[in-house]
């Protein structure tokens, strides 16, 4: 818990320093003339009504609350990314601070605002560090969703909030995972989960606020972290999560992640607090734990 | 006088030393290579040769400890399981299993992990022979297009599976991530005429929902411990037909034997073929006169036998239904003069 805060913590201080890059980074004529106050994201988003569940991570007993939020229903795609660049000059390829994204930042692009020839616009947008999703999300007045939100959503399948103990569940994951190159197809194809969200799997590995907040190893059975067994199956979760194949792929890979990082299959979608509503279900919240039928 | 006596104890030890890596290989049982291990690796980085199964680098030989670099791809590919049956591996350097790796004890290592960019997974490198947490695999863990590093010094000789470990590790190694790294004692081993690099690994598959006429892996089987496929070298007949290793009559073959698993314990054996020595398990202690080695998953044992009569030899992994319908089955070819002495049809 200890970790996970200092983790919060120092992101959150890295994130206000990016942010105070950006205004500094771009010359103020250019920032006034092209950069709106506000980008709007063409994105609708889907209320999540929130509740208690059990991560993937952890003992048996600690449920995590969450509390509602509202995801968008698909990842941010290129041609939202490319007018995102368009105005915020100080995240075009040639301009990125190389502390904010890795040398293969937007790398099949061609230009600092021209997208490769035959890339679906409507396809999610890869290859970019989470600074960048971060300023994105930022600059279209959201943010990136937490790992507890996102994990929270990714339990559903197309008919039950938490499917997790459905055998097909993992397989269809896994089966999607031996796939390459999914990431250009176009958002919002594919069946949307319980909640109406699109893609959560089917296309790429999404960024989360806190992606690095669980200390799990790369290493599929390390000890070193001893208030985080992910990885020691027999004590972990129970005998279905252990061959959750699926979330242990997802959570190697944020292990392996570093925030400047770019990847070919890596991106993002937004998040949003619910603003002054009253809870849509009692405090407690619901127990997402025990619906999975 | 202290002094004296450390210094008579060292160089006692450096000469009694010497003589038992130029006779023996390595260190008796239990005896850590205390020596060895102050030995420094001299000279610029080279990079290491590394070899596709069957084949082997050339023996380290007479040199000291050296710095070397290998370099390892981590790959998702298509490829041929059993004659038309197309399956997706993932593997070290686009081959299983992965290329075979030789060093010297002493020697420093760098081990330079990228994976490649269209990868969809993380992985990583767990070397049995490091001492060090996870083997490296904490260190190498990559993203896809990411390259990661570790470096260390091979301290134990013996012969040494390494193998993904990024979650979930059965998949990983069930879809042919593992490969063989060989420590030699100072010295070398003992030369011989031909070397070889095999493989076992057990595959379990399904077709796949999504892509038609391929194959993948299914973990309900890898769970049950009921593969489809127990093969030699990744691929139903790699060692026959042209794929046959070769000895001519008379010659001393090492071959060097791992088993990726993830999950079946190999009993290797050579039809017609006893074993003179086996190192057991990869380490340092050497029987003698063995027909049937149990190699554990993740685990090794190097087999030398000198071959008498001319002929087709075959190994298999004598839990036989895995020879005769998995696909756990090899040759080897002898040529050269008969030798009735030793073998002949027919009576006196």
């Amino acid at each position: 818990m200890k970790i996970q805060l200092i983790h919060i913590i120092v992101f959150s201080v890295v994130a206000w320093c990016a942010s105070c890059n950006l205004q500094e980074a771009v010359p103020d004529a250019e920032s006034q003339a092209l950069q709106p106050k506000q980008l709007s994201s063409q994105a609708k988003m889907v209320l999540i009504p929130g509740g208690a569940y059990k991560p993937f991570y952890g003992s048996d007993t600690a449920l995590v609350k969450v509390n509602p939020f509202l995801i968008d229903e698909r990842p941010v795609t290129n041609g939202e990314f490319l007018a995102f660049v368009k105005a915020h000059l100080q995240w075009q390829r040639s301009q990125v601070k190389r502390l904010y994204a890795d040398t293969n930042y937007l790398h099949d692009w061609v230009g600092d605002t021209v997208l490769p020839e035959g890339i679906n616009i409507d396809a999610p947008v890869t290859q970019l560090s989470w600074y960048a999703a971060k300023a994105y999300a930022t600059a279209v007045g959201k943010r990136l969703p937490l790992l507890d939100e996102w994990e929270l959503v990714a339990m559903a399948d197309e008919t039950v909030p938490n499917a997790r103990e459905k055998k097909s569940y993992s397989d269809k994951i896994i089966d999607l995972y031996l796939v390459k190159n999914r990431q250009y197809n176009a958002v919002s194809q594919s069946p949307p989960n319980y909640w109406g969200v699109y893609n959560f799997f089917d296309l790429v590995w999404e960024w989360t606020d806190d992606f690095n907040s669980v200390l799990v190893t790369g290493d599929a059975r390390s000890g070193e972290y001893s208030d985080n067994n992910l990885f020691c199956a027999g004590s972990a979760t129970s005998a279905t999560d252990v061959l959750n194949y699926a979330a242990f792929m997802r959570f190697s890979m944020r292990a392996g992640l570093k925030a400047h990082y770019t990847v070919a299959n890596l991106g993002f979608r937004c998040a949003k607090d619910v603003d002054d509503k009253p809870l849509l279900t009692s405090p407690e919240g619901r127990d997402l734990a025990s619906t999975g039928e | 006088m202290t002094n004296k006596l450390t210094l008579f104890v060292l160089a006692a030890s450096l000469v009694f030393g010497a003589c038992k890596s130029n006779t023996e290989r390595g260190n008796s049982p239990g005896e850590r290579p205390s020596v060895i291990k102050m030995e420094e690796a001299k000279g610029q980085p080279e990079e290491a040769e590394i070899t596709a199964a069957p084949h082997v680098p050339a023996p380290i030989g007479n040199r000291g400890p050296k710095k070397l670099i290998v370099k390892l791809l981590t790959t998702e590919i298509e490829g041929e399981i059993a004659d038309g049956k197309k399956y997706t591996f993932w593997t070290f350097n686009d081959i299983v299993p992965g290329s075979f790796i030789r060093v010297r004890e002493g020697d420093e290592v760098e081990v330079r992990l990228k994976n490649d960019a269209s990868s969809v997974l993380p992985h990583n490198i767990d070397l049995h022979a490091v001492n060090g947490p996870g083997g490296g695999a904490e260190a190498t863990s990559a993203v896809p297009g990411k390259e990661e590093t570790f470096t260390f010094k091979a301290m134990n000789p013996g012969l040494y599976v390494y193998h993904c470990a990024a979650p979930p590790v059965p998949m990983h190694i069930g879809n042919g991530m593992y490969g063989l790294i060989l420590v030699e004692p100072a010295g070398g081993l003992k030369p011989v005429d031909r070397e070889y690099y095999i493989m076992q690994g057990d595959f379990y598959t399904k077709t796949s929902a999504i892509k038609e006429g391929l194959l993948e892996f299914d973990n309900d089987k890898a769970v049950a411990e009921n593969p489809d496929y127990v093969l030699f070298n990744g691929k139903k007949g790699s060692m026959l037909g042209t794929g046959m290793i070769e000895a001519k009559v008379g010659e001393t073959v090492r071959l060097f034997v791992g088993n990726g698993g993830p999950n079946l314990t190999s009993s290797f054996h050579v039809i017609g073929e006893i074993f003179d020595n086996v190192y057991l398990e990869g380490g340092s202690s050497v029987t003698h006169n063995v027909q049937t080695t149990m190699i554990p998953a993740g685990g090794s044992a190097i087999v030398e036998f000198t071959v008498d009569v001319p002929g087709e030899y075959v190994l298999v992994d004598h839990s036989l239904s895995r020879a005769f319908n998995k696909g756990a089955i090899g040759k080897l070819k002898v040529i050269g003069e008969k030798n009735p002495k030793i073998f002949k049809k027919g009576g006196f």
